[in-house]
C-alpha cells in the first residue's frame, strides 16, 4: 500500500514536470522505468537550455526583481496564465527566452504585446496573429499601465527556475501520521495493561495480608453494627417521596428534552458528494483559508429567499485556474481529514465537464447532488435577503462558524423558539433605510424606546412566517 | 313507583305476531352479520400454524420496527444548476410579456415564472388593448402542465421522430403538388401577420393551396357585414367607456361576444362620476353576464330580438318596419330608441344576432348616431372565420376534391355540427396532418395520418394583430416540455426556409411593422402600437378572399333598410327557440381538461362541472320540468329529451330566472371525450346543434323524461330575502339627490344598535365589545370592492386559485358544499322586479301569518308567507354580484373561538391562518358570519381520489412555491395574499424606500381589469383605497355585527331612470 502511494506521488510530480517542459503527450505511463527514463532524458537538454537562457536573458534585458514580479504576476496575470501550465493563455515560464529562441522576438515586442495586444494583432504582426488564433482568438487584456520596470520584474519571475519537486515528502509524512496514530494507541494499551497489573497486584497483596492476619490470629477491626445509609434512607418515607418526585421530574425533563429535539437535526453533518471545505474557502488566512466572502458564492442570499447553493460555474470562476491545492493544504487534508483535496477538485471538473487537457468544457455535465442540511418545513417562510440584506445579520449568526468548518453541519436548532428569541432580542437595523423612517419614529414614540426589536415591529405575528 | 308505560319503538309492535318483532326478539340484527366472510372457513383457521400469541408477536414487532424506521429523517437532495442562467435566481420570480392567441381567447399577458416554470398569468398593463386576462386566460397556465398532452409526433397511433415526419410529409406534399391535388390549411384565427406571410409563401411553393380559417364559435355574420360596408374583414371596435347609453340586442359583450374584452371599458362608465353614469339596456333571451349587469333588461326570444332591432333601426335611423312584438316589449324598444336618439353620439347599439342583416343594421344605427364608442377604423381582427368557406370545404372533402389537409388549432370533429361528414371527407384525403396539443376528437380520428405535437402558447413564438395597428408578441416562457413543434415552424420546414420561427418573426416585424423601433423593446413590452393611419397592406385576412368568387355569392353591401325589413319579416317556427352560448368558464371547450375551469362556477347559475338547458319558470311548468333540493342541499333536476334539427339529446334543466319565455339556452364547450381525464368529461356537446354556425336554432322540441340529475352548485340560496344590507344598492336619482344618511331616503345608513334604549351607530366605540387596537402605525391593508364596476367575470376567482394553490375538489365534493374557493362571487336575484321591492315587501310583513302560510296559499303579509315568497326569484329579476372573500375583520369572530390560537390578527389588518397550528375543530368556520372559511376534508394533493392537477408531477409544477399546500384536516381561507404584501414590503426595505401606493396588490385586485377591486394601505392617506374608504358609497358587509372588516364594498348604483 505504501509502496503504491510512493509510486503515485512520484508519478504525480513527474507528470507535472512533464507537462511543464514538454509538449503534452499521452499520460498513459504504465511502468515506472519508462517514466524515469523520460524524466532523465528530458532533463539533459532542458538543463542546457536553462543555462543558455539565463545567460541570454541577463545579457540583453533590463534586470528585474523576481519577488516583485511574483506579486505583480499574481495580481495581473494569474487569472489567465500559469508558469508551468497552459490555461486561458499559454504557460509563461521562460517566455522571454523562448520567444527569443524560437521566434527571434525581443522584449520590445513582448512589451508591445503586454501593453496592447489587440493593437499588435491589428498591425498585422505575424506572430501576434498566430498566437491570437492559436488561443481561440481570446483577446488578452491590455496592461497599458505597466511600467517597463514592472514588465521586467514579471519577466524576471517567469525566468526563475521551478522549485524542486518534494517527491519523497508526501509518503514520509503520511507514514509519520500513521505511526503517530499507532503509537498513541500503543501507549494507551500499555497503560491499560499496566493499570490492570497494578490492580491485580493490589488484590493479591490484600489477600496475602489477610491470610497473614488470619494466621497470626489478629482480628480485623469490625465496623459498628449501625444501620446502613441505604436502610436509613428506605425507612425515611419523606425522603423517599421527595427523591421519587425529584427523579420523576428529572426524567420528565429529559424525556421532554429528548422528544423536542426529534426532527430538529442540530449538528446534522451528512457526507457530501464532494468533500467541500468551507474552512479552506471562507476561512481566515491564518487558518489556511482564502477568506472568500460568503455572498460571493451564495449571492442569491442578497436578493432571494434562498441563499442558493452556488451553481458550478461559480466554482469554475476560480477553479479554472486553481486546479490543485498548495502542497501544505494537500498535506493537511490527507493528515487531518484523510481527504485528497486535489481529487475533490477533479470531481468538480467531472461534474462541470471541464477538460483540463484542452482547457475547455466538454458539455457533458453531471449536476452535483448535494445533501441539503438546513431543512425548514414547508409551512415556514424564511427569506435570506430580509435577514442578510435588510437586517444585516451575519451569516454566522444562524449558520455558526462556517469559516472553520471542514464539513458543513447544522449549527442552530432552527426551531420556532430559536427564531422567536432572536426576533425578541435583535434590534432592527433602520439606519439609512427610508422605509423605516416613519414607522420607526411612530413606534419608538409608542413604546418609548430608541431602538426597536423585530418583535416590536410585528415580527412575532404568525402570518409573518406562516402562509 | 316504576312506570308501567310501554314505549312503542315502531308501528310494527302494534300488530300482533309481527314477524319483524319476532325476529328482533331473537336476533339483535335483522340481517345476519356475515362473519364468515372475514373469518374464512373453519378448516383453514384451524390448520393455520400461526397461533394467536405468534400473531400478537408479529404485530408487536412490526409496529415497533415501523416506528423505529419512522424516526429516521428523510435525506433531501439539493441540486444546483451546473451553469446558472443569468436571469434566473432561485426564489425570485421573473415576468415575461407574451400573448395568448388560441383562436378563441386573445390577450396580452404577463407570465410569472419561478425557477423557469410559468406559474401564473397576469394582466399586461402596458397593453392598450386586450389587456384583461379573463378567467380562461388566467387558467390557461394549467394547460401547459396537462399530463394528457401529446408528447411527440405520431403516425397512426405510434410515436415517430420529427425527421421521419419531415421526410414523409415533405414527400407527401410534393406528391400532392405534382399530382395537382389541392392542399388545404384549416386553421384557427391566428390574426398573425407573420403567419399570414408564411402561409402565402407556402401557397407560392405548393401552388394549389387553400387556406380556410375556422372559428369554433363563429362571428362570420359580423365579419361579413363589416366587410361589406368597410371592405375590411374585421369587426367594429367598441369602447364602452365613451358611451352613456348602451343598447344591446342579444350581445353578451361582457362575455365572449365578438372576441370579448370589452368589460374594462364598460366598467369605467358604470361608476357614477359627477352624478353621471352610463345607462345600459339589454334585450336578450338567455340571462347573460351582460344582462345581469344591465340597468334594464328585457327578456325576449331570438326572433323577437330581430324584430326589436328592426324597430330600433326604423325609430333611430328612419324607414318603416312592420314588426310584430308584444306590447310591453314594443314599449321598451320605443323607449330604448328614444334614449339612444337623445344620447346621440354618446349612445351605442350592439347586437349578437348571428345574421348579416342584423349586424348590418347595427353598424348603420351606430353610424347614424355618430357614436363615439363605435370605431370602424381599427377593426378587431381576432375572428376571421368564414362560415361559407368552412361549409364548402366539408362539401369538397366529402366529394374527394381535397388532396391533403393540414389542421392547426382546430378541432372540427368536436366543433362541427356535421362532424361525420368531415370524418368521411377526411378519409378521402391522401394526407392529413393535425397540429394539436391533445389527442382530441380530431387528432384521434382514424383517418388522420399524422399528429404533429404542438406546443402550448407558453412554449411558442408568435405575433398577433388584435386590432388594426395593435400588435402583440408571443414568446416562450419555458423550454418545451415535450418534443413539440409549432405549426409555423413546420411551415418554415415545408417551404425549405432555413430560419426558425423566431428569426422569421423578427425579420417580418423589422421589415413591415416596427418601422425602425426596437424588436427587443417590443418583445419586452409584449405589445407594439403601429401607426394606424398609414395604409398598410391588407393584413386583415389571410384566408382566401377568392372563396367568395368560388362560391359565386360574394358579400355585397346590403342596404340597412332592406336588412331591417328582412329582419322584421323573420318568423319563429315553433314554440321554443334554442340559444347556444359560451360559458365564462368553458368558452369554446378547448380547455375542457382544465380542472380549475371545470370547477369554476358559472357566474349566473353558480353551477360547476356541467352544462344544462336553461329554461324560464313558465316553460318549466309547461313542460313539467322540475328543479328541487334534496336532503343534502344539492340541486336536482329531471332530464328532458331535447331534439334539435332531428338530433336528440338527453340533458338536465336549470330553471333560469330571466330566461325569455319561449327560449331555452345551452352552453357550447362541454361534452368532450377525447384527451380528457374521466372527471372532466362533463356535460353534453351542444355543437351538434350548431347548424349553419347559428347560435339560434328554431327546430326544437322537448319532452320531460323524468330521471334525476345531480348538479354541483356552489350557491343554493338565490335571493336576498329583502336583506338590503348585504348588497346595498340605490338608484342614480336618489344617489344624486339625497345624503347617504338621509332620514327617509338615506341609501347607505350606518346600522344602529340600542345602547341604553338609545339608537347608536354600530361603529361607535361605546357599543363595541372589544378594545380597539392602535392600527395607525405601519401598514393597514384594505380591499375595496366596487359593486358598480364588478361585472362578475370571475377572473379574480381563477387568479386566486393560481396564486394560493387552492385545490380542486371535484363535482361530488362541490355538491356537498365543500368547495375550496377562497373567493366566491355571490349572485343574487331579486324576488320582486327590483331589490328595492324585496326590501319593501319584507318590511311590510306584519305578524307571523301562520294561518295564511299553513292553510292558505302563501298569500297575505305574514312574515312566514312573505319570506316563503321571497325565496323565489322573479321571472325577470334584478341581478347583483358580490365578490366575497375573508373580510379580515378587525374584531374577528373566528379568532376568539379558536382553541389553539391558529388564527390570529396581524397589525397590518390581515387575519392570519397558521395551518401547522390548526387542529381542525372548525369552530372558526361556524362562527364566521361571512362563511368564507374552507376546510380540507381530504388530502387533495397527491391523492388518487382527487385526480386533478395536484395529483401528478407535471400538474404540481404550477404550484406557487411561496404558499403552503394545505393538508387534510386544516382550515384555510383568503390570506389577503400576505405573501404578496410581504414581498412588496421586503422589496421596499431592500431598496431602502417607502412603499409606493400602487405597489400593494392581491391576486384578485391585480386580476381585476374593471377596476372593481382596489387594494392598498389606508394608513397612507394619499392611497386610492384610503380615499375609497371615505367615499359615501362605502359600507361593510353585515356591518351590524360589528366585526369591523378590512374589506369594503361600494354601494351599487343603478341608472334606472328611463329617459
Amino acid at each position: 500500500m505504501l509502496f503504491l502511494h510512493e509510486i503515485l506521488q512520484t508519478f504525480f510530480s513527474i507528470a507535472i514536470m512533464k507537462k511543464s517542459y514538454q509538449s503534452l503527450e499521452d499520460n498513459s505511463t504504465n511502468n515506472m522505468i519508462q517514466v524515469i527514463y523520460r524524466q532523465l532524458a528530458s532533463k539533459i537538454p532542458y538543463l542546457g537550455l536553462v543555462i543558455l537562457l539565463t545567460f541570454t536573458t541577463s545579457l540583453n534585458a533590463q534586470e528585474g526583481d523576481p519577488a516583485k514580479g511574483k506579486a505583480l504576476f499574481n495580481t495581473n496575470c494569474a487569472s489567465c496564465h500559469n508558469l508551468d501550465r497552459d490555461m486561458t493563455g499559454p504557460k509563461l515560464r521562460y517566455v522571454e527566452s523562448r520567444l527569443e529562441e524560437d521566434q527571434g522576438l525581443d522584449r520590445e515586442w513582448l512589451t508591445k504585446w503586454i501593453r496592447n495586444s489587440a493593437g499588435l494583432i491589428k498591425s498585422g504582426d505575424a506572430y501576434a496573429n498566430q498566437v491570437f488564433n492559436e488561443w481561440n482568438q481570446t483577446p488578452m487584456t491590455a496592461f497599458a499601465a505597466l511600467e517597463d520596470q514592472d514588465i521586467a520584474d514579471i519577466l524576471a519571475w517567469t525566468a526563475t527556475d521551478p522549485p524542486e519537486p518534494e517527491t519523497p515528502d508526501g509518503p514520509v509524512v503520511v507514514d509519520g501520521g500513521d505511526s503517530n496514530g499507532i503509537s498513541n494507541k500503543l501507549i494507551l494499551g500499555a497503560l491499560a495493561v499496566l493499570f490492570a497489573l497494578l490492580a491485580m497486584a493490589l488484590v493479591l497483596v490484600r489477600r496475602t495480608l489477610n491470610r497473614f492476619a488470619e494466621e497470626k490470629g489478629i482480628e480485623a477491626a469490625s465496623k459498628d453494627k449501625s444501620i446502613s445509609i441505604w436502610k436509613a434512607f428506605v425507612q425515611n418515607q419523606f425522603l423517599v417521596l421527595v427523591t421519587a418526585i425529584f427523579f420523576l421530574l428529572a426524567s420528565a425533563y429529559f424525556v421532554y428534552g429528548y422528544l423536542s429535539q426529534i426532527g430538529t437535526d442540530q449538528g446534522y453533518e451528512p457526507v457530501q458528494p464532494i468533500h467541500y471545505s468551507h474552512r479552506i474557502h471562507a476561512g481566515a488566512a491564518e487558518d489556511g483559508g482564502n477568506g472568500i466572502d460568503c455572498k460571493y458564492c451564495h449571492s442569491s442570499a442578497r436578493v432571494s429567499k434562498h441563499s442558493g447553493i452556488p451553481s458550478l460555474n461559480i466554482c469554475m470562476n476560480c477553479h479554472k485556474t486553481i486546479y490543485q491545492v498548495s502542497p501544505e493544504t494537500q498535506k493537511q487534508g490527507l493528515e487531518e481529514f484523510g481527504k485528497d483535496y486535489n481529487a475533490e477538485i477533479q470531481k468538480l471538473y467531472k461534474a462541470v465537464g471541464w477538460d483540463e487537457a484542452t482547457q475547455s468544457y466538454t458539455g457533458e455535465t453531471e449536476p452535483v447532488r448535494w445533501i441539503r442540511i438546513h431543512n425548514l418545513p414547508d409551512f415556514a417562510y424564511f427569506n435570506h435577503s430580509q435577514h442578510v440584506e435588510v437586517a444585516g445579520v451575519q451569516c454566522q449568526t444562524c449558520h455558526g462558524p462556517v469559516e472553520t468548518m471542514e464539513v458543513m453541519y447544522q449549527h442552530a436548532p432552527l426551531t420556532m423558539g430559536w427564531c422567536i428569541n432572536c426576533h425578541r432580542e435583535t434590534e432592527v437595523n433602520v439606519k439609512d433605510n427610508s422605509y423605516y423612517t416613519k414607522i420607526h419614529e411612530q413606534l419608538s414614540k409608542k413604546y418609548g424606546v430608541d431602538k426597536l426589536t423585530a418583535a416590536q415591529m410585528g415580527g412575532l405575528e404568525c402570518g409573518k412566517c406562516h402562509y | 313507583m316504576s312506570s308501567n308505560k310501554k314505549y312503542w319503538k315502531s308501528v310494527e309492535e302494534l300488530k300482533e305476531n309481527s314477524s319483524i318483532v319476532e325476529t328482533l326478539k331473537q336476533n339483535e340484527f335483522v340481517e345476519e352479520i356475515p362473519t364468515d366472510e372475514f373469518l374464512g372457513d373453519k378448516n383453514t383457521l384451524e390448520s393455520s400454524s400461526t397461533t394467536r400469541r405468534d400473531f400478537l408477536k408479529y404485530v408487536g414487532f412490526s409496529t415497533a420496527a415501523a416506528s423505529l424506521a419512522a424516526c429516521e429523517g428523510p435525506v433531501i437532495k439539493s441540486i444546483p444548476y451546473v451553469v446558472q442562467p443569468e436571469s434566473i435566481v432561485p426564489g425570485v420570480a421573473n415576468y415575461y410579456a407574451t400573448t395568448i392567441a388560441n383562436g378563441f381567447d386573445f390577450a396580452s399577458v404577463l407570465v410569472k415564472t419561478r425557477e423557469g416554470r410559468p406559474i401564473k398569468i397576469e394582466n399586461n398593463n402596458l397593453a392598450k388593448t386586450n389587456n384583461s386576462a379573463n378567467a380562461r386566460v388566467n387558467a390557461s397556465v394549467l394547460g401547459l402542465y396537462d399530463s394528457l398532452r401529446v408528447q411527440g409526433p405520431m403516425k397512426g397511433g405510434s410515436a415517430i421522430s420529427w425527421e421521419t415526419f419531415d421526410a414523409e410529409t415533405n414527400q407527401a406534399l410534393n406528391n400532392l403538388m405534382t399530382a395537382g391535388k389541392e392542399i388545404v390549411l384549416l386553421t384557427q384565427t391566428y390574426a398573425s401577420p407573420s403567419t399570414s406571410k408564411l402561409i402565402s409563401e407556402f401557397k407560392a411553393k405548393y401552388g394549389n393551396v387553400r387556406h380556410v380559417v375556422y372559428d369554433a364559435v363563429s362571428e362570420s355574420a359580423a365579419l361579413d357585414a363589416f366587410e361589406a360596408k368597410y371592405n375590411t374583414r374585421g369587426m367594429a371596435n367598441y369602447d364602452f367607456s365613451k358611451a352613456m347609453t348602451i343598447v344591446s340586442v342579444g350581445a353578451d359583450f361582457l362575455g365572449d361576444w365578438q372576441g370579448g374584452g370589452f368589460d374594462a371599458g364598460y366598467a369605467q362608465g358604470r361608476v357614477p362620476k359627477n352624478g353621471k353614469m352610463s345607462r345600459h339596456i339589454q334585450f336578450e333571451s338567455n340571462m347573460s353576464l351582460t344582462g345581469a349587469n344591465a340597468d334594464k333588461r328585457v327578456p325576449l326570444t331570438p326572433t323577437q330580438q330581430k324584430h326589436a332591432l328592426a324597430k330600433l333601426h326604423s325609430l333611430v335611423v328612419g324607414g318603416a318596419a312592420s314588426t310584430d312584438l308584444p306590447e310591453h316589449i314594443d314599449q321598451a324598444v320605443q323607449k330604448a330608441a328614444s334614449e339612444l336618439k337623445r344620447a346621440g353620439s354618446n349612445g351605442v347599439l350592439v347586437t349578437g344576432i348571428q345574421d348579416v342583416n342584423a349586424q348590418t343594421v347595427a353598424l348603420a344605427i351606430n353610424e347614424s348616431l355618430g357614436s363615439k364608442a363605435f370605431d370602424s377604423n381599427t377593426p378587431i381582427l381576432t375572428r376571421q372565420g368564414n362560415n361559407a368557406s368552412v361549409t364548402k370545404l366539408v362539401a369538397d372533402m366529402k366529394a374527394g376534391r381535397v388532396g391533403g389537409i393540414i389542421m392547426s388549432g382546430v378541432n372540427p370533429m368536436y366543433t362541427l355540427p356535421n362532424a361525420s361528414d368531415f370524418a368521411e371527407g377526411l378519409g378521402k384525403t391522401d394526407l392529413s396532418i393535425v397540429f394539436s396539443m391533445k389527442a382530441d376528437e380530431t387528432a384521434s380520428l382514424e383517418g388522420v395520418d399524422y399528429i404533429a405535437a404542438a406546443p402550448h402558447y407558453l412554449e411558442s413564438w408568435g405575433d398577433v394583430e388584435f386590432k388594426k395597428g395593435h400588435y402583440s408578441l408571443m414568446q416562450p416562457t419555458i423550454r418545451p416540455l415535450f418534443d413539440t413543434r409549432q405549426f409555423q415552424d413546420a411551415l418554415l420546414k415545408w417551404t425549405d426556409n432555413g430560419m426558425n420561427y423566431r428569426e422569421y418573426i423578427k425579420e417580418a416585424w423589422g421589415s413591415s411593422i416596427l418601422t425602425g423601433s426596437s424588436f427587443n423593446k417590443a418583445l419586452q413590452d409584449g405589445v407594439y402600437v403601429g401607426s394606424i393611419a398609414t395604409e398598410t397592406v391588407d393584413t386583415t385576412s389571410d384566408a382566401d378572399s377568392s372563396i367568395d368568387d368560388l362560391l359565386g355569392e360574394s358579400v355585397t353591401a346590403v342596404s340597412a333598410g332592406s336588412a331591417a325589413r328582412a329582419l322584421a319579416s323573420s318568423k319563429s317556427s315553433g314554440d321554443l327557440e334554442l340559444v347556444l352560448y359560451t360559458k365564462t368558464g368553458m368558452g369554446d371547450g378547448q380547455q375542457a381538461n382544465n380542472p380549475w375551469l371545470q370547477e369554476f362556477p358559472d357566474p349566473i347559475t353558480r353551477t360547476s362541472w356541467d352544462n344544462y338547458l336553461t329554461m324560464s319558470a313558465k316553460d318549466a311548468e309547461k313542460y313539467q320540468v322540475k328543479n328541487y333540493h334534496v336532503a343534502d342541499g344539492g340541486l336536482n333536476s329531471s332530464f328532458v329529451e331535447l331534439t334539435v334539427n332531428g338530433i336528440p339529446v338527453t340533458i338536465p334543466v336549470i330553471i333560469q330566472p330571466g330566461q325569455a319565455q319561449g327560449s331555452i339556452g345551452l352552453a357550447l364547450g362541454y361534452g368532450r371525450k377525447n384527451g380528457l381525464k374521466p372527471e372532466m368529461q362533463t356535460g353534453k356537446n351542444a355543437y351538434h346543434f350548431y347548424k349553419d354556425f347559428n347560435t339560434t336554432q328554431t327546430d326544437v322540441s322537448l319532452k320531460d323524461i323524468g330521471g334525476e340529475h345531480e348538479f354541483a352548485c356552489v350557491q343554493l340560496q338565490n335571493t336576498l330575502m329583502g336583506r338590503g344590507d348585504i348588497i346595498k344598492e340605490t338608484t342614480l336619482e336618489i344617489f344624486n339627490t339625497y345624503d347617504r344618511e338621509d332620514h327617509e331616503h338615506g341609501w347607505n345608513k350606518v346600522p344602529k344598535v340600542s345602547l341604553n334604549h338609545e339608537e347608536v351607530d354600530v361603529t361607535s366605540p361605546e357599543v363595541d365589545l372589544w378594545d380597539e387596537f392602535d392600527r395607525s402605525i405601519g401598514h393597514h391593508f384594505n380591499l375595496s370592492i366596487d359593486l358598480n364596476s364588478c361585472t362578475g367575470c370571475g377572473a379574480c376567482v381563477i387568479a386566486c386559485h393560481a396564486e394560493n394553490n387552492v385545490p380542486v375538489v371535484g363535482k361530488e365534493e362541490i355538491r356537498r358544499s365543500r368547495d375550496m374557493h377562497w373567493l366566491r362571487i355571490d349572485r343574487y336575484y331579486s324576488s320582486n322586479d327590483t331589490f328595492e321591492g324585496d326590501v319593501k315587501e319584507k318590511e311590510s310583513a306584519d305578524g307571523l301569518g301562520l294561518g295564511n302560510f299553513v292553510f292558505g296559499d302563501g298569500e297575505g303579509d305574514g312574515s312566514l308567507s312573505t319570506f316563503a315568497r321571497l325565496e323565489d326569484p322573479a321571472d325577470n329579476p334584478q341581478v347583483a354580484f358580490q365578490p366575497v372573500m375573508c373580510q379580515h375583520c378587525n374584531h374577528a369572530p373566528c379568532e376568539t373561538v379558536c382553541p389553539v390560537a391558529a388564527t390570529s390578527h396581524g397589525r397590518q389588518g390581515q387575519n392570519h391562518m397558521a395551518y401547522n397550528r390548526c387542529v381542525g375543530t372548525r369552530y372558526c368556520a361556524n362562527n364566521c358570519p361571512y362563511k368564507v372559511r374552507r376546510f380540507n376534508w381530504f388530502l387533495y394533493a397527491q391523492n388518487d381520489e382527487f385526480d386533478y392537477h395536484m395529483n401528478d408531477d407535471l400538474g404540481r409544477m404550477v404550484l406557487n412555491p411561496d404558499v403552503t399546500v394545505r393538508s387534510r384536516g386544516v382550515m384555510e381561507k383568503c390570506s389577503m395574499c400576505i405573501q404578496m404584501t410581504q414581498k412588496t414590503i421586503l422589496d421596499a426595505k431592500r431598496d431602502g424606500r417607502p412603499v409606493k401606493d400602487d405597489e400593494f396588490k392581491t391576486a384578485c385586485s391585480a386580476a381585476c381589469s374593471s377596476g372593481a377591486m382596489v387594494f392598498g394601505d389606508i394608513n397612507n392617506k394619499d392611497s386610492k383605497v384610503a380615499k375609497l374608504k371615505k367615499d359615501d358609497r362605502m359600507y361593510h358587509l353585515l356591518e351590524s355585527v360589528g366585526t369591523k372588516p378590512n374589506v369594503q364594498y361600494q354601494t351599487k348604483v343603478r341608472n334606472t331612470k328611463e329617459a
